[in-house]
C-alpha cells in the first residue's frame, strides 16, 4: 500500500476534571472540552482533525464538531487508539480525535453502575456484575496457587497509594492507603473488598494521534505506538467467566488472555519485558493486576502474589505499576473513558509529565485494558522512540 | 453464619430466544437440560444453534442428573441491583457431571463451608413473575455412606 510507511504517533491527550459527581456537567460538554484540550496540548486545532474515534456518540461529536468528511473509528478503548493508528499509517486520515466522556450515567445507587451488569439471561437472574464476575476468576487462581486476600490487597493499597500523590486524581490526598486499610473495607464479593475493586466517576479524556509528518509541527513531544495487541474470548458477561476456558486452537486459556496479545506487541516493537519501564495496567480490580503480571510474562504461572509482596509493583520497584491511582483512585469515568486512561498516563509518563509519580527516564510503556473477567486484554506499547 | 437463601422477589431477567427455550421450559419441569451433539458427542452449554465443536446443527437435548462440583464463587455482599434482597448471595460456576458448566447460586450453605471442589446438586427454585431457576445447594451424601 503507498501509504505503508507512515508513521503515527500520539501528539497530544488531556483529561477533564474528574470527580466522583461533576454537578452540572455533560458527557458532550466534557468531550468538547477533553478534546479540544488535548488539541491545544498538540499544538493543533480542529481544522487539523479529519478522523474521530472514542465511543458510540463519536459519530454525533463528529457532526457537531463540523468535522465532517471524516474517518470515524468503531473500535473499543486500547483497540480505539490502535485503529486510529492503523488509519493514519494506512493513508486513511492525517489526524485522529479519540475522545470519550461520561457524566450522568450512574443515577440508581441503589445497583451498581449500569455498564457493570450487563443483562443476559443466563447472567442476570444470578446478580452478577462486574466484581462477581473478576472474583470468580480470582478465586480460581486462589484455589490453584494458593494467591491470598493480603496480595490482593497489596495491589491496592500501591495503586491507591500512587492516585493519592497524583494532582487531579479523584481520591488526590486521600492516603497512604495501607495493606490493613483495604482488607478492612466492607466486603463487596468475596474475595474483594470495597478498596479492591475500581471506584465510579465522572469525566473525559482524549488523545490526538497524528501523522509523525505533522507530529513535527506540534507542540508536544510525540509518542509512539510500537506495538499492540488484542485478545478476545467471546462477549462480555455471557459465559461463566471460567479460567480454563479455551478455545479449538488450544494455546492460552481465559486465565491467560493477554498473553497472546503482548507476545504479538512484543513482536511487532522489537522489545522484550526487559526493555519496559513502566506498566500502566488497567486495574479494574486488584487480583486483575496480579493476573496480568503473569499473562504478560513479567513473572511465572502463580508467582503473581509472591511478585507483588516482594515490592516490585511500587514506584520504585522492578516495575512500576499503575502510577495515578488508575480506576481505583484516578478514576473511573463511564464505560469508555477509563478505557483510555492507561494510555493518556502512559504518554504523560514517557514525555517527563507525570509529576510527583515519574517514573525516572521512562522510555518504554506497557498499557492495558479489559480483563479475564470480561474475557478480553488489549495492550499497547509505547515509548519515546522508534526502534 | 447462616445459610444461604434463594432470592424470594421478583428478579430481573431476559425472555429465552429460540435456542435457549427448551432449557428455561427444562427447569420450570425439573429438568436441567443441555445439549450434546448427535454428530460428534460434544456437550454444550448455554444453548447453542450449532455445536461449537464441530458445528453440525443436528443437537439433541439431554437431562443432567443434575449433579456437580464447585469450581469457582464468590460470596456478594453489595447486590448488583435492589432486587437481590437476599444478602449474602453466591454467584458460583458449577462443574456438572454431565461435563458442561453452569453459572449459578449456592445455597442451603453457609458461606464459610464453600469449598473449592465441593460436590452439590441443583435444587430448582421459581421466582416471582419470571423463570424458574437452577439454584445449586450441597449435595446430600450417597446411600453407601448414610449411616443408618
Amino acid at each position: 500500500m503507498p501509504g505503508s510507511s507512515r508513521r503515527a504517533a500520539i501528539v497530544g491527550v488531556a483529561n477533564t476534571a474528574q470527580a466522583r459527581r461533576l454537578e452540572g456537567a455533560t458527557s458532550r460538554g466534557l468531550a468538547v472540552g477533553a478534546a479540544l484540550a488535548a488539541l491545544d496540548d498538540a499544538g493543533l486545532t480542529l481544522d487539523d482533525v479529519d478522523g474521530i474515534s472514542g465511543d458510540a456518540t463519536a459519530a454525533a461529536l463528529l457532526y457537531d464538531l463540523r468535522l465532517g468528511p471524516a474517518w470515524l473509528g468503531r473500535q473499543f478503548g486500547i483497540q480505539a487508539v490502535t485503529e486510529a493508528v492503523h488509519a493514519v499509517e494506512a493513508g486513511e486520515a492525517d489526524v485522529v480525535l479519540v475522545v470519550a466522556a461520561e457524566a450522568g450515567a450512574y443515577t440508581d445507587r441503589s445497583a451498581t453502575a449500569p455498564w457493570t451488569r450487563p443483562e443476559n439471561e443466563f447472567v442476570v437472574p444470578f446478580g452478577l456484575f462486574t466484581a462477581a464476575e473478576f472474583a470468580l476468576v480470582a478465586r480460581r487462581h486462589m484455589i490453584t496457587y494458593g494467591t491470598t486476600p493480603e496480595q490482593l490487597a497489596r495491589v491496592a493499597a500501591t495503586i491507591r497509594t500512587n492516585g493519592s500523590t497524583t494532582p487531579g486524581a479523584v481520591y488526590a490526598g486521600r492516603g497512604p492507603v495501607t495493606v490493613e486499610d483495604v482488607l478492612a473495607s466492607r466486603m463487596v464479593a468475596d474475595p474483594f473488598h470495597l478498596l479492591d475493586c475500581s471506584m465510579t466517576s465522572e469525566g473525559g479524556c482524549a488523545l490526538v494521534i497524528a501523522a509523525t509528518d505533522r507530529a513535527a509541527d506540534t507542540a508536544s513531544t510525540p509518542v509512539h505506538v510500537l506495538g499492540s495487541g488484542s485478545d478476545h474470548a467471546g462477549p462480555a458477561y455471557r459465559h461463566p467467566p471460567a479460567w480454563d476456558l479455551a478455545g479449538r486452537r488450544g494455546g492460552p486459556v481465559l486465565g491467560r488472555i493477554g498473553e497472546r496479545a503482548v507476545g504479538r506487541a512484543f513482536a511487532q516493537a522489537g522489545l522484550d519485558r526487559a526493555d519496559v519501564d513502566v506498566l500502566e495496567l488497567y486495574d479494574p480490580f486488584s487480583f486483575e493486576v496480579i493476573r496480568q503480571l503473569e499473562a504478560f510474562g513479567f513473572c511465572g504461572p502463580g508467582e503473581g502474589g509472591p511478585y507483588v509482596d516482594d515490592g516490585h509493583i511500587g514506584l520504585t520497584g522492578r516495575t512500576p505499576v499503575t502510577t495515578d491511582g488508575g480506576t481505583m483512585a484516578f478514576s473511573h469515568a463511564g464505560a469508555a473513558p477509563q478505557m483510555f486512561q492507561r494510555v493518556v498516563r502512559g504518554v504523560q509518563q514517557l514525555r517527563g509529565d507525570a509529576g510527583p509519580n515519574q517514573v525516572p527516564d521512562a522510555r518504554v510503556a506497557l498499557c492495558s485494558g479489559g480483563g479475564a473477567g470480561a474475557l478480553f486484554t488489549t495492550v499497547v506499547l509505547l515509548g519515546t522512540e522508534v526502534p | 453464619m447462616t445459610r444461604l437463601q434463594p432470592q424470594s422477589g421478583p428478579l430481573p431477567h431476559a425472555e429465552p430466544t429460540g435456542a435457549s427455550a427448551p432449557f428455561w421450559a427444562g427447569c420450570a419441569s425439573g429438568e436441567l437440560r443441555y445439549q450434546r451433539c448427535r454428530a460428534c458427542a460434544a456437550v454444550t452449554s448455554p444453548p447453542v444453534e450449532t455445536c461449537r465443536e464441530c458445528l453440525s446443527a443436528d443437537l439433541a437435548w439431554e437431562v443432567s442428573a443434575g449433579t456437580g462440583t464447585v469450581y469457582s464463587w464468590t460470596v456478594v455482599h453489595r447486590p448488583a441491583t435492589a432486587a437481590f434482597a437476599a444478602v449474602p448471595y453466591a454467584p458460583a460456576i458449577v462443574d456438572v457431571a454431565e461435563g458442561f458448566q453452569l453459572l449459578t447460586n449456592l445455597v442451603d450453605v453457609a458461606p464459610e463451608d464453600i469449598t473449592a471442589g465441593m460436590p452439590v446438586a441443583v435444587r430448582f427454585v421459581a421466582t416471582a413473575d419470571g423463570p424458574t431457576l437452577p439454584y445449586f445447594a450441597p449435595a446430600p451424601a450417597s446411600p453407601e455412606e448414610t449411616l443408618p
